[in-house]
Formats: structure tokens, sequence, C-alpha cells
């Protein structure tokens, strides 16, 4: 569905991206994983229209998207929700809904995203009591469901997920996984993940791709991943010690 | 002596806030381009110079009625801002700040010159839009011209409120303007919604330029003053808060009529720009603005 082949992309002068190659297959999870600095963030702001491409190219569904701008990629059906929660905080709930879906409106008018909308809140029900309260009101894990909501209100076939999870309680971590699970399923979606939390990613992900430095130096079943020792010791922070000695 | 005072008080205040909605206007176009770009756009006054001028000639010389003409001259300036962001804004390949803002300093001389050439270098007259008499309200008289300048600016902030609250397109402008990429990841156009800002921001400067021609006569070369008075509303409401743009507006006239009355009418612009600057050592973000945007600022 989505296959980026030798992609480079600079900030400035500096080489952030260095011939990264992947592919997210339909109706697949997939996880990037990767420290600070890695280039992961990059990576999918570069698909997502937000940076652009130094060299290499970019195909979604088959098309060639390099250089795209992230509006008309949103109409192709790719959503990015950035690092963050970025929401429009001084509007309310309900305009950033409609915000969200406002191709919908474009398109199809009022009426449709109106019940866009409506089910949008059967998804997300917290959202439906913090309708009228500006955005900025919200609590963060309420705020990073707005953020996806918003994604999912242009009727995406893909979406581009950059740390849902940032700073937010290990409860509602465990909740916005299950719901990514569900929607993936229920609206046939794929999903490009990134995160630190790399074991609540990887377990409800099919697979995973490890990046440093610019690069992608693994890519492997996300239960492979899980139980690579490597991994373990760099990313999900367990059984550091036996491997050290 | 007692009701003398008043009087005057009145009177100046009346004078005051027709200059400060011409303000008002000026500082809100200010802001919308502000607001979509992060830049200021300094030939807004010359929007406000060409929106005067076109009503002139529209009205004097072809003899039109004042609602067509109105019409026309505001679709006018209306399309010069949009051609000025097309040829000189949107064009930029790195656009920084520093850069649009020369840029707009570039066309604010061009279009000075060119309406230069088209007008003369005389003012204009222009009849007031209704023929009555000014109206005594206790002693002092308001012309019936500033009556429509103060229904004007009315009708332009809610207009304004209108659009940015209640309109698809509004939400979208003020999207951009909040968080410019969030808004492109909704699939909003940011560039159209910049030329809108310009559309938008000639349009109400147009306005403001057509209702005061009757008062102050306008040449081409007052758009330099207009626009740095409007500029300095904007400022002290805190840059991209046309709400407070418009108090500020109203204050800033308010404070010119009265210090032009009070204290020496040749001196009545500095001291407008000195408690200007008063506002601004003690207030940097503005009398509306928060402390906390005024960091985030670029400047």
């Amino acid at each position: 569905m989505l296959r980026l082949v030798n992609v480079n992309s600079h900030y400035g002068l500096v080489r952030v991206l260095k011939n990264v190659s992947m592919h997210v297959g339909q109706g697949e999870i997939v996880t990037l994983i990767g420290a600070n600095g890695a280039g992961k963030t990059t990576t999918l702001r570069t698909i997502s229209g937000l940076h652009p491409v130094k060299a290499g190219r970019i195909y979604f569904q088959d098309r060639d998207i390099t250089g795209w701008p992230a509006e008309r990629l949103v109409e192709l059906g790719i959503a990015h929700v950035p690092e963050g929660r970025q929401i429009f905080s001084p509007m309310s709930v309900n305009d950033n809904l409609e915000l969200g879906g406002h191709l919908v409106y474009k398109h199809y008018g009022k009426k449709r995203l109106k019940s866009e909308i409506d089910q949008m809140l059967d998804l997300f029900p917290v959202l439906g009591q913090r309708r009228p309260q500006y955005a900025g009101t919200l609590s963060g894990g309420e705020q990073q469901m707005l953020a996806i909501a918003m994604a999912l209100m242009s009727g995406p076939r893909m979406l581009l997920l950059d740390e849902p999870s940032m700073g937010l309680a290990p409860m509602i971590i465990r909740d916005i996984f299950a719901r990514i699970a569900r929607l993936q399923q229920e609206r046939k979606l794929t999903v490009l993940l990134i995160e630190q939390n790399a074991k609540a990613a990887l377990n409800i992900s099919d697979r995973g791709y490890v990046m440093e430095t610019g690069r992608i130096l693994l890519e492997e079943e996300a239960g492979a991943l899980l139980a690579n020792p490597e991994v373990k010791r760099a990313y999900l922070g367990r059984d550091q010690r036996e491997v050290w000695e | 002596m007692e009701i003398g005072l008043t009087t005057d008080m009145l009177q100046f205040l009346f004078m005051g806030i027709q200059r400060g909605a011409i303000y008002a206007m000026v500082a809100m176009g200010f802001n919308m381009i502000y607001n979509a770009t992060g830049i200021i756009n300094f030939a807004q006054g010359e929007f406000v110079v060409l929106g005067g001028l076109m009503m002139v000639s529209m009205t004097m010389a072809l003899n039109l009625s004042l609602v067509f003409a109105f019409m026309v001259s505001v679709a006018f300036v209306t399309v010069v801002g949009i051609l000025m962001e097309r040829l000189t804004i949107n064009p930029v390949r790195r656009p920084t700040v520093l850069r649009l803002i020369i840029i707009t300093i570039a066309v604010s001389i061009l279009l000075k010159g060119a309406a230069m050439c088209f007008w003369g270098k005389g003012s204009h007259y222009m009849r007031h839009f209704t023929d009555a008499p000014p109206l005594e309200i206790m002693g002092a008289y308001i012309l019936p011209q500033t009556l429509w300048i103060i229904g004007m600016l009315a009708l332009v902030v809610i207009g304004y409120v209108a659009f940015f609250n209640y309109t698809m397109t509004g939400k979208c402008m003020r999207a951009c303007a909040i968080n410019r990429d969030a808004a492109r990841l909704a699939g909003i156009n940011d560039r159209r919604m910049v030329m809108l800002s310009f559309a938008l921001s000639a349009a109400i400067g147009a306005i403001a330029g057509i209702i005061i021609t009757p008062i102050i006569q306008m040449d081409y070369a007052r758009g330099a003053l207009l626009g740095l008075k409007g500029f300095g509303a904007a400022v002290v409401g805190g840059l991209g808060n046309s709400m407070g743009a418009v108090v500020a507006g109203l204050l800033l006239g308010i404070i010119e009529a009265g210090s032009g009355g009070y204290i020496s009418s040749h001196y009545m612009d500095a001291i407008a720009l000195v408690i200007m600057l008063g506002v601004l050592f003690v207030r940097p973000g503005g009398l509306f603005g928060s402390s906390e945007m005024v960091r985030l600022k670029e400047f």
C-alpha cells in the first residue's frame, strides 16, 4: 500500500534520512522503533508531505506521490496524527472535528459532515461530553483521542501515528492502543506507528522496523522483534544486565 | 464653563471615534495577514488609498451611484490584494518573515507610484454620503459621515466575527493561523488561505478608504501615515487579535483627537505614538495580547 524507495531527506545541510526503504501492506499495522533523533518523525513527515523529499520515491497504492503537498495527500487517504497532539486549542472540540472533516464538507456538504461527526462521537463518547469546550481544556488523553478523531474524519485509508502515547498515563496508553487496534479492524485501516513505548506498539503490530541515525537497521515480524535480544536491550528496557554480562 | 467643557469633550470624542474607526479597520487588515502569514503587510495603507481614490473616480468623474461605486471600488482593491499575493508573495521560494516584509514595502512603493500616475499629486474631494446637516448632541456636532463610518465599522466587525466563527472557510483560516501543519494535515490548502487573507484585508482597507475620503480628501501619499497609525493600533491591541485592534484603534483615535484639542494639534500624531510606545514598554504584548504569545512570536 505504501512503499518508500531510497528516500533521503534533509534539515538544512544535515541528511536526516539516509536511503530509507520500507513498505506497509494493505491492512497491516507496522511499527517504527528507534532512539530519539533516529529520524522516525522525519520519516512520517516526509511521507505525509510536510517535509520535502530530497531523493528517492514514495508510492501510495502504486501511485508515485513523491513531492505532493500535504493537503493533497489527505485527499488521497493518508491521515497523519503528528507528535504532541496537534489540535486547535483555542477552538471548540466540535470546531476541531469539523476542521478534521473539512474535506467531507467540501465534497459532500454539511449534512454528511454532521453525520460523520456523530459517528465519530459514538466512537469516542468522551468527546461528545466535551463537544462545546475549548480543545485546549481537555486532558492529555482526551486531546490525543481528539487528534486521532480529527484524522479519521477525513476518511483515510492509511493512518500515520506519531507517538500517540507520549506523556500519557499507562492506563490511558492501554486504552488508546486498544482503540487503534479496534479501529484498524473496523475501518480496514492500514497503520504506520511510531512509538517510544515499543512494547505496547509491537504487541498490536504485524511487523516492525528498527531505525538508527536515519537508516533502517532491521525489519522483522513484531513477535520476532519482541524476542530479539538486541532489540530488547536497546528499546524494550528489559534484561539489560544479562546481555551486558 | 462646565457645559463648555463637556461639549468640547464630546466633540473630541466624536472626532476621535471617526479617526479611530479607520485605524481600527486598517489594524484588522494588518492582523488578518499577520495571522495567515506571520508578516506585517506594509502595503496595507495603500489599499486604503486605492479604495478612496477609486471611489472618488467612480462617483465624481463617472457619476455612478454610491452603492455601485462602493462595490466596484472594494472589488477593485480586492483584486489588487489577490494579485499582490499571487505575484509577489506566493512565488517566493524560501519565504522568511523578513523577505516577505521587504516585498510588501516594495509593493507599497509601487502602488503609491501607480496611484500618483493615475490620480495625480493633488488631493481629491468627494461629497459626503448624505447631504444632511451635522447633528447636534449636547452642543457638540457630529457629521452624518461620521455616523456612516461608525455604522460601517460595526458592520465590518459583525461580518468579521460571523465569518471567522460560523463559516467553514473562516474556521479553516483560523486553523491555519493557530497551527499551520495541523491545518494542512486536515486537508486545508494553506496557500489559498494566505491568498484569501490578502483579499479580505484589501477589502477591509478599501472600505476604510472609501468612508474616510469625504472627510480627509484622499491623495496618493496618505497611505503611509494611515498605515502607521493602523499598525500602531494593531500592536497596541496585541498583534493578531482583531477585537483588541478595534478597541485600540478607537482609543488611539480618541487620544489623538483629545491631545489635538487640549494640548496642541501640531503634536497630536506624536502624542498618540508616544502613548503607544508607553503601552508597549509596560505591556509588550499589547493591551489584549498575552505575554506568553510574545515570546513565541517572531517579532
